[in-house]
């Protein structure tokens, strides 16, 4: 097996066994030990958790220090990274930052516009977008280059990601664009929350017929609905987020307590169908402030214990 | 064309409040195409001051006169006598007027009276969008002759991101066009879809205004 940053969740999707990210979100204050209470939740059934970089354009503490906090608690971070505010600069020097820390694995992105952040009035950067930032950190790695040609001594050894999300338009232009990233330097990659599964169907289809599931992992993201609020709230305020009503009309033909049960049902339910789809190496669980409730996701989808590797 | 828009008249008023006397000074470029700041938005916006001030008990005198342009010494010549004995000039120009103007007249205060919002045109009547950054180094040849940089809300030169939808830009609620559905649709009736296929390198911002205050100097127009 030949590994470049050798991370966990790297060693894990390369040996072929189904791997299981989660999402844990920085709190928008300076509160460690909530970040660490909710993160603790996903030690033994995640291989690696996220940690999002601002998500929604919102100030929360950084992903660096978030990432390093859980590999205190010995949980392998994923290191998200977004270019809306930051320039090439800063950018290059948080990957050799992060590397130097012992992070592993980077998922680059550009992240969601400012405006719809608490600080709608910022200057955003966007001097790069997350293919720009994959092909930047494959090549401080793979051939000890910045942007600006200089030398890096010490390359950082990152195990690179990417998000695509199949769910926005133009479709058809979906895969071409998950084909770029991989160029780019993307290894496995993260998708939206599918709630469409017959479209994600044909997007795993079309990359399949591709043969970009051989070059890289596809880990499908899955957001269990607490309640039908949320679902319709995902539907209707969600740009390029589709929900089927089948989901929305099953939450409401159960009683408001027994809303969130259901919610898990489907979001086990799900799991299950998509390890089944060809082509699909993971899941990417994001339960958005219910990480508390994971384990008891993956267990029932069949996926703990987590495998051990080296 | 430079795309301007009028300020509020009570931030004007605000800032010529210590005034007595001023001139309205408009510019026959730009801002009188897209009728912001041209003779006749002179006309209105002295009449507006003068009204205002007159409700105010605290009467204002208001000269007004429209520049050939505002971009050019000469043409901020004609304004010599005119500022003579006011205390202020509200330009109703792009920015680059009031600047002009206070280069010009170094002890004359000198306040904007329009907002400059962009390089665009109009899309209809009374309605005008944004399409371009001046950026300093054109790359539209490689988008279908459509402008990423600037019509896409996060300058993506590999979208189009996750937040396109029914071929609109998640920013703006619906109103704005995700450029990079154009951009693929325009790529996509030409033939050059394969354009798209690999990424796109990284920009030189340096040309743009992020490499310092740009000058260009033509030098066989130099006397």
């Amino acid at each position: 097996m030949t590994l470049t940053a050798g991370s966990k969740l790297e060693k894990i999707l390369k040996s072929g066994q189904k791997a299981v990210t989660c999402e844990c979100g920085p709190p928008r204050g300076a509160d460690a030990e909530h970040f660490r209470h909710k993160a603790s939740f996903l030690k033994d059934c995640a291989d690696a958790v996220n940690v999002t970089d601002n998500q929604t354009a919102v100030v929360r503490f950084c992903s660096l220090a978030a990432c390093r906090i859980l590999m205190d608690m010995g949980i392998e971070p994923v290191m998200q990274m977004v270019t809306r505010d930051m320039n090439r600069i800063a950018l290059q020097s948080n990957v050799l930052g992060a590397a130097a820390l012992g992070i592993k694995n980077l998922l680059c992105l550009t992240g969601d516009h400012n405006s719809f952040g608490d600080h709608p009035q910022a200057k955003n950067v966007h001097d790069l977008d997350s293919v720009q930032l994959l092909a930047a950190v494959k090549a401080m790695r793979d051939d000890g280059k910045m942007i600006s040609g200089t030398e890096v001594v010490g390359r950082p050894q990152m195990f690179l990601g990417a998000a695509v999300n199949p769910f926005a338009d133009p479709f058809e232009f979906r895969v071409v664009r998950m084909a770029k990233k991989i160029k780019a330097g993307a290894q496995f990659v993260q998708t939206q929350c599918i709630y469409d599964m017959e479209r994600f169907a044909k997007f795993m289809q079309m990359a399949n017929d591709m043969g970009l599931t051989e070059q890289c992992y596809v880990l499908a993201g899955v957001t269990p609905f607490k309640s039908v609020g949320m679902a319709n709230y995902m539907k209707k305020f969600v740009p390029g987020m589709l929900v089927p009503d089948s989901y929305i009309q099953r939450l409401k033909g159960v009683p408001k307590e027994k809303q969130a049960e259901e919610g898990i049902k489907i979001a086990v339910e799900q799991i299950q169908q998509l390890l089944e789809m060809k082509g699909v190496a993971g899941i990417h669980l994001m339960a958005i402030e219910w990480e508390e409730k994971a384990p008891e996701i993956l267990k029932a989808a069949g996926l703990l214990p987590r495998p051990q590797v080296d | 064309m430079v795309v301007a828009e009028s300020k509020p008249v009570t931030e004007i008023l605000d800032m010529i409040k210590e005034c007595k006397k001023v001139v309205v000074a408009g510019c026959k470029g730009c801002v009188t195409v897209c009728n912001s700041g041209g003779e006749k938005e002179v006309g209105i916006l002295a009449s507006e001051l003068r009204l205002a001030r007159k409700v105010a008990g605290d009467d204002l005198e208001v000269l007004e006169y429209t520049c050939e342009r505002q971009c050019d010494p000469e043409y901020i010549e004609p304004l010599d006598d005119l500022v003579k004995d006011v205390d202020a000039v509200v330009s109703i120009a792009c920015s680059v007027g009031p600047q002009y103007i206070a280069a010009r007249y170094p002890f004359l205060p000198v306040f904007p009276g329009l907002n400059t919002v962009f390089i665009g045109g109009a899309a209809e009547h009374g309605v005008w969008k944004e399409y371009c950054q001046a950026c300093g180094h054109c790359i539209i040849g490689d988008f279908g002759g459509l402008c990423p940089v600037t019509r896409c809300a996060k300058s993506l030169m590999n979208g189009p991101c996750g937040g396109s939808s029914g071929g609109k830009c998640e920013v703006g609620k619906g109103t704005i066009d995700c450029i990079w559905h154009l951009i693929y649709e325009r790529l996509k009736n030409l033939g050059q879809l394969s354009r798209l296929e690999n990424p796109w390198g990284f920009k030189n911002w340096s040309t743009s205004r992020d490499g310092g205050p740009r000058t260009m100097i033509r030098e066989e127009l130099r006397k």
